[in-house]
């Protein structure tokens, strides 16, 4: 095929994958803006989203309600799938770290807490759901022959639906960020814990309610993710959840512009790579890009450096 | 209106304030005086419930609030302009007010925009950086602002934690002046200084601080008088 062909075609699938690396990633990079702390059970949180994802659309479809059509279906999935990652977040918040920081134990402290809370939350779903893959089955959502042809480039539906959902929740939440007043709180609190007290902010409420956003955002991705991949299983929030966190650290870490950027940057060099070198090497590019970021720009593409007290 | 009663706070194993008894009422201007740690910070920050008294307690408008977390204490009617003024500087001028407004959750827009208007009459600058990043302003300007936005939340009593660190002594004589307009506007005052002539100026009475006790307590007139107690507790010379 000729390259020209094929290079806009990838690009839009970069794309795609970008706003979706990008929407899990905000999840990292917000409660590490307000906690200094990776959350590494966020992987996870991604996965229960898809999950629960998953069983809105398997309960709908044998209910056998007729009519499937992604402007219904799609939404309910999303909301549910928001609202239990969401809680699920804000829980592992209450009861897995804010014990512990609470207490002032070091940063590594409720680190090691996500690591576990990570692995309890994979086996938890191993053992109930089982440990063979789940299907999505998108086909009956969004049938193969949706696809649009933009100038050289075909496109399926589902990929500018991906794309469109992510951005609008990105929109959604920068508007939140920087017009409301819990916005403001939650960039209050990420910048002078303490002065937002005195400025009247309840500073355990709004960290619990970024954890429920980023954990929405997160079971948002997790669904869209299982549209696209369709076969779904209890381990996949590691390697999402890894490529996502490279995102946010590439984006810089703490910056939620920068998750953005982060993701799209991540999902078009993975699919230029893919292009151009060998798709075996998708993973390892992730990688490598976090690794040369962490040793050549620490502080990401748009992050800014911490002060002192801030490092680890 | 303020009331602190014996009031003993440790810093772990370090007795910073042992037995701090003061009072603010209605309307004045009161400056607490005292040299490096002898417990000034300390003394506002148990008033605001950051760190709590292990003995004693802190009564305002006759409630106790030395049990309250902090956000409920600025609730009440507290508001603090802090050491090192400790602006959002990530934040612009304009939303840094709007955070002061906080406390007052469900107050009419006419009427925040109002005291928007009274923070920029007292501080015209402010209203030309509106949309500036705090990050970027002087040091002046974020005195001026720290001052604001702590006005915004319509304290009835406003605590400042040396307001004149920092500043050039031409810049310090205006937030003097200022403060002293907050006051005759209607808000009780309780200043913290290492500056204590300025201070005491117009100030109605003031403590002195020493190693968390107070040692002396006077009107402001005698205290500026009395010498041998600046030159003994203020290491002024």
């Amino acid at each position: 095929m000729d390259l020209l062909q094929i290079l806009p075609q990838q690009l839009v699938f970069g794309l795609a994958l970008g706003t979706v690396y990008g929407l899990i990633a905000l999840g990292y990079t917000m409660v590490y803006g307000i906690l200094f702390m990776i959350n590494f059970a966020h992987g996870d949180v991604f996965m229960i989203g898809s999950y629960l994802g998953w069983g809105v659309l398997v309960a709908i479809i044998n209910a056998q309600i007729g009519g499937l059509h992604p402007l219904w279906v799609l939404p309910l999935m999303l909301l549910v799938a928001m609202v239990g990652a969401g809680l699920l977040g804000a829980g592992l918040e209450r009861f897995a770290y804010r014990p512990l920081y609470l207490r002032g134990a070091t940063r590594l402290g409720p680190l090691i807490s996500a690591v576990g809370a990570s692995l309890f939350l994979q086996n938890a779903v191993m053992l109930t759901q089982g440990a063979r893959m789940k299907v999505y089955m998108t086909n009956l959502l969004f049938p193969g022959t949706w696809r649009i042809q933009v100038g050289s480039v075909n496109v399926s539906v589902l990929v500018l639906v991906m794309m469109g959902v992510a951005l609008l929740m990105m929109w959604g939440l920068h508007l939140l960020v920087q017009r409301t007043t819990l916005g403001r709180s939650i960039r209050a609190v990420a910048e002078d814990r303490e002065m937002a007290a005195i400025m009247g902010v309840n500073v355990r409420r709004v960290i619990a309610t970024t954890f429920f956003l980023g954990s929405a955002l997160g079971g948002a991705g997790g669904v869209l993710v299982g549209l696209y991949y369709t076969q779904i299983d209890f381990f996949m929030g590691y390697s999402a959840g890894l490529k996502a966190f490279t995102a946010a650290v590439l984006g810089g870490i703490g910056n939620i512009r920068g998750a953005m950027l982060g993701g799209l940057v991540l999902g078009i060099v993975e699919s230029l790579a893919v292009t151009f070198v060998n798709p075996a090497f998708k993973d390892v590019i992730a990688f490598l890009i976090l690794i040369l970021t962490l040793v050549f720009r620490p502080t990401g593409l748009l992050g800014e450096s911490l002060p002192d007290w801030e490092k680890v | 209106m303020l009331k602190l009663s014996d009031v003993v706070t440790f810093y772990g194993s370090l007795r910073a304030l042992q037995g701090v008894t003061l009072e603010v009422r209605q309307g004045e201007i009161v400056c607490l005086l005292g040299g490096n740690a002898s417990g000034k910070s300390t003394t506002m920050k148990t008033i605001l419930g950051m760190v709590r008294p292990s003995a004693g307690r802190v009564e305002f408008e006759g409630e106790r609030i030395d049990h309250l977390p902090t956000e409920t204490v600025v609730r009440r009617g507290i508001s603090l302009v802090p050491e090192a003024r400790r602006i959002f500087g990530r934040m612009t001028v304009w939303e840094n007010l709007l955070m002061g407004t906080l406390v007052r959750r469900g107050a009419p827009a006419s009427e925040l925009s109002q005291d928007v208007e009274r923070v920029y009459a007292l501080f015209p600058r402010l209203r030309e950086r509106a949309q500036q990043l705090g990050g970027t302003l002087s040091g002046g300007e974020q005195q001026m602002l720290a001052i604001g936005r702590a006005l915004m939340a319509r304290p009835r009593l406003l605590l400042m934690d040396e307001p004149s660190m920092g500043l050039a002594p031409a810049l310090v004589d205006q937030v003097f002046d200022i403060i002293q307009t907050i006051n005759r506007q209607g808000t009780t005052i309780l200043v913290v200084e290492q500056n204590a002539a300025v201070a005491l100026s117009i100030a109605s009475r003031g403590y002195v601080l020493q190693n968390g006790r107070i040692v002396v307590h006077d009107t402001a007139e005698t205290l500026l008088r009395a010498d041998h107690i600046r030159r003994a507790y203020l290491g002024e010379n």
